[in-house]
């Protein structure tokens, strides 16, 4: 056996084989010698749940060499920002990231007033607070639903999306859509709450409370569930802050940045809540961190129910056409998913002259072969899930 | 000699023997009915594990289809399948490819022949029943093997070559936890077996060994939690990857055939077969096989809703270092136990 040669990072055949996008490579060689096994794993693959790719080097199950290979959702949404105004621009935002979509929104807008100087009225500070929290819960109540199912558990996720239906029931009223909202506006919303919001979403919240004990109950206690995610993915806190990971996945880690608390914006420094913070750094934090989110999500929207303000919803002295002025501005909200920012150009025209959007999941997509480096097979689908991200966030 | 030898020597004929004419004609009513009966109990537990499991998740499963409740799903998805393209991928070693799904089906088939469903109710009463189960239950890994290294598709591969290690390790337990109860019972005949619970079920005595025994049949079906041959979210659909149509309902069908097959041997070892509980003797021992089968099946199902699937290194694990000391012991025990008795 020919135990002399070395292996390069990037062997010239893999690197052809991937930019040739498959095939096998037939090498005849005298002797017997084992060969890494080159699998690729998307762009069409249920556990990518997306358009990733991912080429791994497989010597028996473990994983020498993982590579997420990112693009096939490409839809140059900072390019086609450049040619619409304020508000189509935020039509596009809300569609990147498609399950944060409100607070996708809210980012946005916030660095459109922050150029322009728009002072916004209480009253839709706390709904936007308020929407954003209820986005956020139906955001993580998605991955905690898909995670345990990509371990095999098949059931979680239908409970999970009960519960997301009563609250995209509840945004519909509000907003007119399940998904791409669009409610915020320059200086403001689009509407006022409707009639009743505020005793339904108090039902809907106490249903959501009694009802994520119950998935814990499932879910974080299930023996299977500790074997799958304990100590599997561990991802350091030196190295997740060197990826620029945030989000849950930062937390996760024991690292305790969030912008809501670090730097707050909107209402978010008048209500109270705690930023979760895992111990190890392994998918069972992570997702553990995502369900203690959701819990103070819950806590978030009921202090905002209490101190909802009369008053008006949108500016008053907004100007007729939106222009945004030349100078820059970066604003960061903490999305769903991480840190969200939108650093804006502008030029006194009506579109941005330069959009550059910082998105969660691509960092957190990046940190991805760290994490896979001598793990088995099955962990894929264990790190995968559990690195939380969204396709679209990632190529945008 | 065996206390049970008397109660074997007057065992009677199969109910299926009284038809007359000879061997062939017995034969032809056999296959028949076997047949039948495979065909129909499988489509009968896929109906219930998608009722089941939309219960059990909060939807309602299929509704449609026969117009009540959609007891014609599966009817329909066979007809579905029929109709689908046969697509054999060029790459492919065509005809083991091809016959691959045979081998996984017709080893179940074999297997309902010994099943005794009452006293009389059985088609082929072979002296070595148990022995011959579980042997000809093993010998569908092979179609799964052929299956998986035939496709010509890595996924395929490495889901059959999870499938062989699996089998490997969950066959010894499974064996172990049967070997108790034959040394119990006194006998490898499963109407023997059957017979010899007639004051009391196996599971009271064996408690540990009907355990053993529900986890290895797990692992062996490849049901949930120890379902990575095909575990779909990892390896596509492991060594079915490549199938498509009529070849991939034969592996459907034998899945739930299989699951048909293990509650049903579960049932002969562990739960008395087709003897009724204690002042519920009017009931007739069909009905009494077949509510425990489906009981059993019901828990297999149950599972699938309830757990993730375990790793394959935790998998084996749990096998060599858990069920197969764990079921030794209770062969022990129950050696000792017998000996003391007596």
């Amino acid at each position: 056996m020919d135990t002399e040669r070395e292996r390069a990072l990037f062997s010239s055949q893999s690197e052809a084989w991937m930019l040739r996008g498959g095939g096998i490579d037939l090498v005849v060689d005298d002797g017997l010698r084992t060969e890494e096994m080159l699998l690729n794993i998307g762009p069409q693959h249920p556990s990518t749940h997306g358009v990733l790719r991912v080429v791994l080097e497989l010597d028996g199950e473990r994983i020498v060499r993982a590579e997420p290979v990112i693009g096939y959702m490409h839809r140059a949404a900072e390019k086609l920002a450049e040619f619409r105004d304020p508000l189509q621009v935020m039509v596009l935002m809300n569609r990147h990231d498609w399950i944060s979509a409100f607070n996708n929104e809210i980012g946005w807008v916030l660095a459109v007033e922050t150029m322009l100087g728009i002072e916004v009225p209480e009253r839709a500070q706390w709904i936007r607070t308020m929407l954003a929290e209820w986005n956020r819960i139906l955001n993580h109540l998605m991955f905690c639903g898909s995670y345990p199912l990509e371990l095999g558990a098949m059931t979680p996720v239908f409970y999970a999306f009960r519960e997301r239906e009563m609250i995209q029931a509840l945004l519909e009223s509000t907003t007119g859509a399940r998904m791409h909202h669009s409610f915020a506006r320059i200086g403001g919303l689009k509407d006022d709450l409707p009639r009743g919001f505020v005793r339904q979403s108090r039902e809907v919240l106490a249903w959501v409370r009694a009802k994520m004990g119950e998935f814990e109950d499932l879910v974080m206690g299930n023996e299977i569930i500790h074997a799958r995610t304990r100590n599997v993915g561990v991802l350091p806190p030196g190295v997740a802050v060197a990826y620029g990971c945030s989000g849950p996945v930062l937390q996760a880690s024991g690292v305790p940045m969030d912008p809501r608390r670090d730097e707050p914006y909107l209402k978010y420094g008048e209500v109270e809540f705690d930023v979760p913070v895992g111990t190890n750094g392994d998918s069972y934090d992570r997702l553990w961190v995502l369900v203690q989110r959701i819990y103070e999500s819950c806590r978030i929207i009921e202090q905002c129910l209490d101190k909802l303000p009369p008053g008006p919803f949108v500016a008053p002295k907004l100007p007729k056409k939106i222009k945004i002025p030349a100078g820059e501005v970066y604003v960061r909200t903490e999305n769903p998913l991480g840190l969200m920012g939108y650093y804006v150009v502008g030029d006194g025209g009506e579109a941005p002259y330069r959009l550059k959007m910082r998105t969660a999941s691509f960092s957190n997509v990046s940190v991805i072969p760290e994490l896979l480096r001598g793990a088995l097979v099955p962990d894929l689908v264990s790190v995968l899930g559990s690195v939380f991200f969204v396709v679209g966030d990632v190529d945008r | 000699m065996s206390p049970l030898a008397p109660v074997l020597a007057a065992a009677p004929e199969s109910f299926l023997s009284r038809v007359g004419g000879g061997f062939f004609v017995d034969l032809v009513v056999k296959v028949v009915v076997v047949m039948v009966f495979v065909l129909v109990a499988p489509l009968v537990i896929g109906y219930m594990e998608h009722k089941v499991l939309a219960h059990m998740q909060h939807r309602l499963g299929p509704m449609e289809a026969g117009r009540f409740h959609g007891w014609a799903q599966l009817v329909a998805d066979g007809i579905k399948f029929v109709q689908k393209e046969d697509i054999v991928p060029a790459a492919v070693d065509a005809r083991v490819f091809t016959l691959a799904p045979a081998v996984v089906l017709v080893p179940y088939i074999a297997l309902f022949v010994v099943l005794p469903f009452g006293r009389t109710i059985w088609a082929e009463n072979f002296d070595v029943g148990i022995f011959y189960t579980l042997a000809i239950g093993s010998v569908t890994v092979i179609g799964t093997l052929m299956a998986g290294w035939s496709s010509a598709n890595k996924f395929a591969l490495i889901g059959a070559l999870r499938a062989a290690a699996q089998l490997i390790a969950y066959e010894l337990p499974l064996v172990l936890a049967s070997v108790a109860v034959v040394m119990q019972s006194g006998t490898l005949s499963l109407v023997g077996i059957a017979e010899a619970q007639h004051r009391y079920w196996y599971v009271l005595t064996q408690p540990i060994g009907a355990l053993i025994f529900l986890a290895a049949s797990l692992a062996e079906l490849t049901r949930s939690p120890f379902d990575m041959p095909m575990a779909d979210s990892e390896i596509i659909a492991g060594a079915y990857t490549e199938y498509t149509g009529l070849k991939f309902a034969f592996f459907l069908l034998a899945e739930y055939a299989g699951v048909v097959a293990l509650s049903g041997i579960a049932a002969v070892l562990f739960l008395g077969a087709y003897q009724p509980l204690p002042f519920l003797g009017f009931v007739p021992g069909p009905i009494w096989m077949l509510a425990k089968v489906a009981a059993l099946s019901f828990i297999v199902i149950w599972f699938r809703a309830t757990y993730p699937r375990l790793r394959e290194d935790q998998l084996q694990r749990f096998s060599w270092i858990l069920l197969v000391p764990l079921a030794l012991a209770d062969v022990l025990a129950t050696a000792v136990v017998k000996v003391a008795v007596r």
